[in-house]
This record gives structure tokens, sequence and C-alpha cells, in this order.
């Protein structure tokens, strides 16, 4: 009886911080680049402890040069606005060279007039804010990124090391 | 009059919340921030935010589009 009382009590995680929060952040485009760093600057700025694992695609958002794009292929929920209705693209177009610049143009474009911050600001307030950015060793590796080309107050660590700030964090986001 | 004033008209989300954290961080406890935003879901934001923080959300207002939040610092 005690047993089932015990597994079913809706336990939160004992001891630990109820304002902590870590990201492990996949994606490397310029739309999925926004979920991790609102996120991550929001939390830090209301007080928690942010901790963010980059892996791959991930490790893109941490280039001193970012140049993020969007890609329309395979994208069928992406609509822009224009011309007063919501245009969609097919893949065939997608496909031709050139169009995936013009979209990531078009949606810079779009953030700018709708005061959406980019993405090299958030990513500052984050680090400014004193967020942990940890880079995963393995992926650096596999695409032979060099420390050189990335942000300055980087960690380097593994699936041990993100496990462990998992173990120590009340909310635990995968994008 | 508050002790300090943030324009942050024009500015989406989360860059509001971000410059009031900013400002209040440079604001002594008990002083007063003046927040000026253009974003509707700044209103259930910066409710959520004081909530969280323990500032105090002493008033807000919106007229014309335009919203108005005065945050008292906590401590």
């Amino acid at each position: 009886m005690s047993n089932i009382a015990e597994m079913s009590s809706p336990k939160v995680k004992p001891g630990i911080d109820p304002n902590t929060m870590s990201i492990i952040v996949t994606k490397g485009s310029l739309d999925w680049a926004y979920p991790p760093f609102i996120l991550a600057s929001t939390a830090a700025a209301m007080g928690l402890e942010v901790t963010m694992f980059f892996t791959f695609y991930g490790l893109n958002l941490l280039m001193k040069d970012l140049d993020l794009q969007v890609s329309t292929l395979g994208n069928p929920a992406m609509k822009m606005p224009m011309m007063g209705m919501h245009m969609g693209m097919p893949n065939i177009v997608s496909a031709i060279p050139g169009i995936d610049a013009a979209t990531s143009k078009m949606m810079k474009n779009l953030m700018k007039k709708k005061g959406v911050a980019p993405i090299q600001e958030l990513r500052e307030l984050t680090v400014e804010a004193g967020a942990r950015l940890i880079a995963c060793q393995m992926t650096l590796d596999m695409f032979e990124y060099g420390m050189d080309d990335m942000i300055g107050g980087l960690e380097i660590g593994g699936a041990a090391t993100y496990i462990e700030v998992a173990t120590q964090s009340h909310i635990n986001l995968f994008i | 009059m508050a002790d300090q004033v943030l324009d942050a008209k024009g500015l989406n989300c989360p860059l509001p919340i971000l410059k009031a954290k900013k400002a209040l961080k440079s604001l002594e406890g008990g002083n007063t921030l003046e927040i000026l935003s253009t974003d509707p879901g700044s209103v259930a934001d910066f409710a959520a935010f004081c909530r969280t923080t323990g500032n105090e959300l002493v008033e807000q207002n919106e007229e014309g589009g335009i919203y108005t939040y005065l945050i008292r610092k906590a401590g």
C-alpha cells in the first residue's frame, strides 16, 4: 500500500531548485534558433539558472558570424504573409538554388519590421545573464568545428556532462 | 512619477521583458520602472514576470494600443 501511495504521489523533484532549466539545442536554422534563445534569455531574466547544451546543428548557433538560413523545402506549414495572403512554396520551387537565400532574407526583413530581436541580440543577452553554454565535443569533432569559429565563454562537454546538469534542473527541454 | 521610464514600443516578445529586466537591474530596491509597450502579449508576460521574480506590478493601463506598466523593484 505504502509503495503505491509513494509511487502515485505527485512529488516535485526533492532538493532541486525550481528555478533551474536546461535546454538541448539540436537545430541550427533561422526559425529554430528562436525557441531556445527566447526561452533561455527570458528564463535568465526571470532569475532562473540556465544551461544550454548545443549538439549537432545546434552548434551552428554558436558561430561568431551567424548567417542563419531557413528552408521552405519539406516545410509545408511555412506560409509567409504576402500581398494580403499567406503563400506556401511547392517543394519543386524550394529546391531551386537561391530560393532558400531569398526566403531567409524575407523572413529576416519580416522580423525586423515586427520588432523581433535578431538571434545575435538574444544570444548576447543570454550569455550576459550568466547562462552556461556547453558545446558537444562529439559533434564538434565530427563536423570538424574549431573553437576559434565559435563565440567565447563556451564550455565543452558530452552526454554525461548534460545528464548531470539535467539531474539538477527542474525544467529540461529538448529543442 | 516612475523613477525610470523604458520605451519598449515596437518591440516584440521577449524584448520588452528582457529590456525591463536590464532597466530594473540599475534601479534600487523599492524604486519604480514604467514600461511602454505595443505588444499585446506583454500583458500576460509582465504579470508572469512579476509573479516569478517578486517585483510588484503596481499598475497597468492600455490606451490606444499602448500598454503601460508600473513595476516596483523588490527588496
